[in-house]
């Protein structure tokens, strides 16, 4: 178990995390472009016209997918904020702040796609739906972690308060949510309710995994791309990266 | 007793000092000196545990600081550059304040003492707003009078005293260093203390961290 | 426990002398809750309505007006630096601070309520309760607001920063508080909102201080 972890903290110094990530976020970004052509493909040509939707129903391929990625790499950025508090690792703060960008554009596609559905679903471009309401607000989060570490000049001091925001963020969103949901039901009961798609056929549901997990790559090939970049912009006065081959020339 | 060793600061990208070593005995003081960005309050911050060391480590009554932390902070007595007045309190309500925060509540006869004798008499009730810098500083040092505290770090103690105060807060350090209590402060003024003490230089290294290896995992 | 009520006493004694500064969040509560009938119209029925989530959202935009300051001046003038060697815990010295920042915020708008709900034609019942949401309330908006305070110290334009940081944290307590009122005036019954807000309150009473603390060793380092 000891030598386990050992190995592990291994990766957590920038220094051996580098030419790993350098060496997998291609992979990741490949595994991406495919799966996404093949949900792409099953959203747009073999899903089934819904026949109480028509064809404007096609856009939760995107929609549903990305609003799940928002709320996970929200939970993945509070996960590396723990680590970085436990373990006082430099790495984890990176990673959060190499997630939250994308994090925040998952939220803001959510966003934008629920309004293109409600258009023609319900008639107007936002409703106060409860899931896209506690959307709305898990965006604001994403905004606030961002504007945070961007406005503290130190990246270690940065990443400790980032960490801080992350942490109390995700103990308050499942409070959010719920009080958000009281808060629908009190006023407009559920007449309208983004869950009611009656039986989903099988095929938009894998249509819906696949593109999920083409997200879900994509993410992270972006976010090893970044945390290198970020990696590099801190470390530049050390000797590892004066020594590296792209530094050479 | 504290002892230190290797002890460095980094500053952004720049390491300020490094393999700075420090033992402060009872009855002993300990002078910092250096240019302005060497170091100094940084250092003193260090000591008293108020920011984590770059590299080094910290040891009281030979116990490391992460274990003695609580016991230190019940023997020490820190002065930082900000004085820690509030301008809307009288220097009454002032030092009882901070008495109180440092965890030993004084008495209004035992403070109002205090105040009398570092010079502030008749000036108690008035907010330390109409005070002058010196005065406000020696509403900071009517602390040391008071205190019990086995350690005082001070930075910048004589800083905007006229000749007779500091005649007095030499006084009063003196008693306390008599007292078998320790002392580590900045300044930029010769001090002549009593009992042995020792100087000890910071210069500012101006090279970048180019050497430091990344360590795995930060203390 | 001493060192507690000492800060309690210093900041109670500190805003006493700058009453101009309680008195500020104070009118601009008022002045915030009286342009909505201008903005919307002064017919009874609709006041009726929307005055649980004015006087709420006022609430909220009052309590942020103080919050800037809360650690502020003791980090400039170096007490934060004293608290935090203190032989109390740094935690308990801020909940004192927080307490200190709630009695001369929050208090005085779960006082003024009352008053400005008349305004809004709301029955005896419903000022009744909107009094005891506030009273549940604001403490949370203190607490909350707390963390935001210690994260934004010291940091480029902290002031907008900290309204982004919190504002989205506040929506539970805004929601069970004006919720509260509403569900009163429905005659639902306001008790599942109450308590929701108590545990809120339980909640931030209890992770909120430790939380504003870890993000003040951050800003003293």
């Amino acid at each position: 178990m000891s030598q386990r972890l050992v190995n592990w903290f291994k990766f957590a110094s920038p220094a051996s995390f580098y030419p790993l990530a350098g060496k997998m976020w291609p992979w990741f970004a490949a595994l991406g472009t495919v799966l996404a052509a093949v949900g792409l493909w099953i959203s747009f040509f073999v899903a089934p016209t819904d026949f109480q939707q028509g064809e404007g129903y096609r856009i939760i391929f995107i929609h549903v997918p990305a609003s799940w990625m928002s709320m996970f790499i929200y939970c993945v950025m509070a996960f590396w904020a723990a680590i970085g508090i436990t373990f006082n690792t430099r790495l984890s703060g990176m990673m959060s702040s190499a997630l939250a960008p994308t994090g925040a554009l998952f939220a803001f596609l959510s966003l934008w796609t629920g309004a293109l559905w409600g258009k023609p679903m319900w008639g107007a471009w936002w409703v106060w739906d409860a899931r896209l309401t506690s959307e709305l607000i898990l965006f604001f989060l994403y905004i606030g972690y961002i504007a945070l570490t961007a406005a503290i000049d130190d990246p270690r001091r940065a990443d400790k308060a980032g960490a801080i925001v992350a942490l109390v963020g995700v103990v308050n969103v499942p409070i959010i949510y719920f009080s958000v949901k009281w808060w629908n039901t009190l006023h407009q009961g559920a007449s309208v309710s983004m869950t009611k798609a009656p039986t989903m056929a099988a095929t938009m549901l894998w249509g819906m995994l696949i593109m999920a997990l083409a997200f879900w790559m994509y993410s992270i090939a972006i976010a090893l791309y970044r945390v290198r970049a970020i990696i590099l912009e801190r470390e530049r006065h050390t000797t590892w990266v004066a020594e590296l081959p792209e530094m050479q020339r | 007793m504290l002892r230190a060793h290797g002890l460095a600061c980094d500053r952004g990208d720049r390491r300020l000092f490094s393999a700075v070593d420090l033992c402060v005995s009872p009855g002993e003081w300990l002078q910092v000196e250096g240019a302005n960005g060497a170091g100094k309050t940084s250092l003193l911050r260090m000591l008293a545990g108020l920011s984590p060391a770059a590299d080094g480590h910290i040891e009281w009554d030979g116990r490391p600081m992460g274990e003695a932390r609580d016991d230190y902070h019940a023997r020490l007595l820190y002065l930082g550059h900000a004085a820690a007045i509030k301008e809307d309190l009288s220097a009454l309500e002032n030092l009882q304040t901070a008495a109180a925060i440092a965890g030993r509540p004084l008495d209004e006869a035992t403070a109002l003492a205090a105040l009398r004798r570092i010079g502030l008499k008749g000036r108690e009730d008035l907010p330390a707003r109409v005070l002058s810098q010196g005065q406000k500083r020696r509403v900071a040092l009517a602390r040391l009078l008071c205190s019990q505290a086995r350690l005082w770090i001070l930075d910048e103690p004589f800083v905007a005293l006229d000749v007779a105060a500091v005649t007095q807060l030499c006084g009063i350090l003196d008693e306390h260093l008599a007292r078998g209590g320790m002392l580590i402060f900045t300044s930029h003024q010769a001090v002549q203390l009593a009992g042995s003490g020792a100087t000890l230089k910071l210069s500012a290294s101006t090279h970048p961290r180019a050497g430091a290896e990344p360590r795995e995992v930060a203390a | 426990m001493n060192a507690f009520i000492a800060i309690v006493r210093r900041d109670l004694l500190l805003a006493a002398r700058r009453k101009s500064e309680v008195f500020t969040a104070l009118f601009f509560f008022m002045i915030v809750v009286s342009l909505f009938p201008l903005g919307i119209g002064p017919e009874t029925a609709m006041l009726r309505r929307i005055a649980p989530g004015v006087l709420w959202v006022a609430a909220l935009l009052a309590a942020m007006l103080s919050l800037n300051r809360l650690f502020a001046a003791d980090h400039q003038d170096g007490t934060l630096e004293q608290m935090s060697l203190s032989p109390t815990p740094l935690a308990v010295l801020v909940s004192g601070k927080v307490l200190a920042h709630w009695l001369t915020s929050g208090l005085p708008l779960v006082l003024l309520a009352p008053v400005i709900g008349l305004q809004f034609d709301l029955s005896a019942r419903a000022l009744g309760v909107l009094m005891i949401s506030l009273l549940l309330g604001t403490p949370v908006l203190s607490l909350i607001g707390a963390i935001g305070a210690a994260l934004t110290l010291g940091v480029r334009g902290g002031g907008v920063l900290l309204s982004l940081l919190v504002l989205p944290l506040y929506i539970p307590a805004l929601i069970f508080g004006a919720g509260a009122v509403e569900a009163d005036v429905a005659g639902l019954g306001a008790g599942g909102h109450l308590s929701l807000l108590g545990a809120l309150l339980a909640l931030g009473v209890f992770f909120a201080p430790w939380a504003a603390t870890a993000a003040l060793r951050i800003a003293l380092e």
